[in-house]
């Protein structure tokens, strides 16, 4: 990567140059910067999430004008104050609700490429912890945010997520009260709660992003081949598979804007509750501390960690199950070690545990959409547990494994599910006909993957990975 | 960022008059802040208290955590001073949330005795706030300091004229 030598420039801008190097800074992250050239679908919602987080700040600071973190006022200052009263405040709410719901299920797909072309490895690591930083960051914005319409589900929301917690021992009760600034969520609650949300989150939201870019920039992009372009320079010292991000990224970044536009404005306009979903209809009621709804869940982005809590029946290990499932997250560069980046030469039954992650992640969130019924919770319990066994089986795809190890692995993952309702029945917590009736999914699922690599060892094969890039006409 | 001290004065005692409240009724009042039930128990509901099949689920029967005042409240598997007087700080110990009254049998589960159920993680708990095995709630409602001013009058928030266990606060606060 060549690093900005103090141009030649003439005129003002290179008077300006002189004394704060823009012109230079623009030529290495933009013009200078190359890009690998076969960026696909994939690589659009890094520089959308941008985009919505200029957004949020833009429409945040305008509802911030007109709200009123105050107990008695916050909830008429919202769907009368903004949303009746003021000019195009309704508008302004809206965008920055949508924009909410819309930035993570940017993040999710964002996440989703990193796993899928190996963006978490060498010499990505830190770049990958960075993002899921910044997605903790941003869970904490959301969850701050959603207290203060004051309504019934953004107090209840509250109120538990703060007693999380108090699972802590010992020291948990202090910790909980101290952040509600009271024995239950008040007023100094949702006052703290504000200047949480729209003051110190949105900055080290800030400050994360930019490190982000920075380690990006200086590790250089992967890309769907996984292959490293800074490996095949041509004699100018420019990689033979790279473009310059600017303009070629950025004009297909801004065509990823405006479908994206069209989507966004679309909930904007014409459902702007997201059938329920954007916005919870239990929060067109204001908040009341001695009725807690019926049916009362998270908002759809962190259904699926509310289906874990609530698979255990234990206070401390339901919190420290969905806890770890962050941990899997953030774990990724060690548990897959193979030194294959990209999805694409990968083996077979890699790419089908790769597949599962997403859809068990939804499938979560289906059931965390139900009622908290025993049936459910058990449910939920063993879609957690395949969770966790995709993230457990991707240490077996490091490289081929023996029969031997093959039967110890399928042992091993069987007994923990199978040990988990073992337990579940020992403390009497649930009957094995309730159990049986959900339990033959993560254990046919173990079975499937590590039976089929027994019988069939072509299935963990992994492919060759090409020298160059396989894919984009253009050459520099 | 600790609570100020216009919110610590108000653990002040409140008076709940209890005369209205029909046998199997449930009165919301509130002290602290904090929601505060009291069931009029009926003499079945207070028979599922000792049925084996129940005690046995239960994760505490004998109120063993420190989530009453004093051994008194405990009564046998009453947890009230009057068995047929139920009084309870309505907050579910797994995350706050107040769980709704289920008194009709074999509802929430197959095996169900009547009792309390959160809507937030599905704790379940018995007609004395006991919780019930597979709840994420790890103990007991906690029963707050209260003594019988008159037969129909209770006063919540400390346990004698001479303000006892006031400042008594349950393991999971
Ligand atoms: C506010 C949220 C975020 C913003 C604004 C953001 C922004 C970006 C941008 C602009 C890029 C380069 C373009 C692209 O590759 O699409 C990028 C790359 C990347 N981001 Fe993020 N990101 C965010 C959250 C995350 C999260 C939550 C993770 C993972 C936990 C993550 C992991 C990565 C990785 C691994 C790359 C390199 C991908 C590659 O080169 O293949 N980011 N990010
Ligand atoms: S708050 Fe009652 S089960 Fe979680």
């Amino acid at each position: 990567m060549t690093t900005g030598t103090t141009s030649e420039q003439r005129g003002l801008m290179g008077w300006i140059n002189h004394r704060i190097p823009v012109v230079d800074m623009w030529r290495e992250h933009l013009t200078g910067y190359a890009a690998p050239k076969n960026f696909n679908f994939w690589y659009f919602f890094g520089s959308l999430s941008m985009l919505v987080l200029v957004l949020q700040l833009a429409t945040g600071l305008f509802l911030a004008i007109h709200y009123q973190p105050n107990t008695h006022l916050a909830f008429w200052s919202v769907l009368r104050g903004i949303m009746r009263d003021s000019h195009w405040g309704w508008l302004i709410r809206y965008m920055h609700v949508t924009g909410a719901s819309l930035f993570f299920v940017l993040v999710y797909l964002h996440m989703y490429r990193g796993i899928m072309y190996g963006s978490y490895k060498k010499p990505r690591e830190l770049l990958w912890l960075i993002g899921i930083a910044i997605y903790l960051v941003l869970a904490g914005e959301a969850f701050l945010g959603y207290l203060l319409p004051w309504g019934q589900m953004s107090f209840w929301g509250s109120m538990v997520v703060v007693n999380f917690v108090t699972a802590i021992p010992v020291i948990g009760n202090g910790i909980a009260e101290w952040l509600r600034g009271s024995f239950i969520v008040g007023q100094p609650t949702l006052n703290r709660f504000f200047v949480f949300h729209v003051f110190l989150m949105p900055f080290a939201l800030m400050a994360l992003v930019l490190v982000h870019i920075i380690a990006l920039h200086q590790v250089g992009s992967n890309n769907p081949d996984g292959v490293n372009i800074r490996e095949n320079l041509n004699k100018d010292g420019w990689p033979k598979d790279g473009i310059p991000f600017h303009p070629y990224y950025s004009v297909k970044d801004i065509f990823g804007v405006s479908v994206f536009m069209l989507v966004f404005f679309w909930f904007v306009f014409y459902n702007p509750s997201g059938w329920g979903y954007l916005v919870d209809k239990l929060n067109f009621a204001p908040a009341n501390g001695i009725k807690t709804p019926s049916d009362i869940h998270p908002l759809w982005f962190f259904l699926p960690f509310y289906a874990m809590l609530r698979g255990v029946p234990d206070k401390l290990y339901g919190v420290m199950t969905f806890a770890a499932a962050f941990v899997m997250l953030a774990a990724m560069p060690l548990l897959d070690r193979n030194p294959i980046r990209s999805i694409r030469y990968r083996s077979f039954l890699y790419k089908v545990n790769l597949l599962a992650m997403p859809v068990v992640f939804i499938w979560l969130g289906v059931i965390a959409n139900g009622q908290a019924t025993e049936h459910n919770m058990v449910i939920g319990m063993h879609a957690t547990l395949l969770y966790y066994t995709t993230f457990f089986l991707l240490p077996y795809f490091n490289r081929q494994r023996s029969a031997m190890t093959t039967i110890v692995w399928l042992v091993v993952l069987e007994a923990l599910v199978w040990g988990v309702d073992f337990w579940m029945y020992a403390i009497d917590a649930h009957s094995w006909g309730l159990m049986l009736q959900t339990n033959w999914i993560p254990t046919l699922y173990i079975a499937f993957i590590l039976l089929l690599a027994l019988v069939s060892p072509k299935l963990t094969q992994d492919g060759k990975v090409p020298e160059r890039l396989t894919q984009g006409g253009l050459t520099h | 960022m600790n609570p100020g001290k216009a919110i610590a004065a108000l653990g002040a005692p409140v008076d709940i008059d209890v005369s209205k409240v029909e046998p199997g009724q449930l009165l919301l009042a509130e002290w602290k802040k904090k929601p505060v039930w009291i069931l009029h128990r009926k003499d079945w509901m207070l028979k599922t208290l000792s049925e084996p099949g129940l005690l046995k689920r239960l994760k505490d029967a004998a109120s063993q955590a420190n989530q009453q005042p004093a051994p008194a409240y405990v009564n046998g598997n009453y947890r009230a001073l009057k068995p047929h007087m139920f009084i309870a700080v309505a907050l579910c110990t797994h995350a706050q949330c107040i769980p709704d009254y289920r008194p009709a049998p074999h509802t929430v589960t197959q095996w169900w005795y009547g009792g309390f159920h959160c809507p937030c993680h599905g704790s379940m708990y018995d007609f004395s706030a006991r919780v019930i095995e597979g709840s994420p709630a790890p103990l007991n409602m906690p029963v707050p300091p209260y003594y019988w001013v008159s037969d129909t009058v209770v006063r919540v928030g400390e346990g004698s004229p001479s303000g006892a266990d006031k400042s008594w606060t349950p393991s999971i606060w």
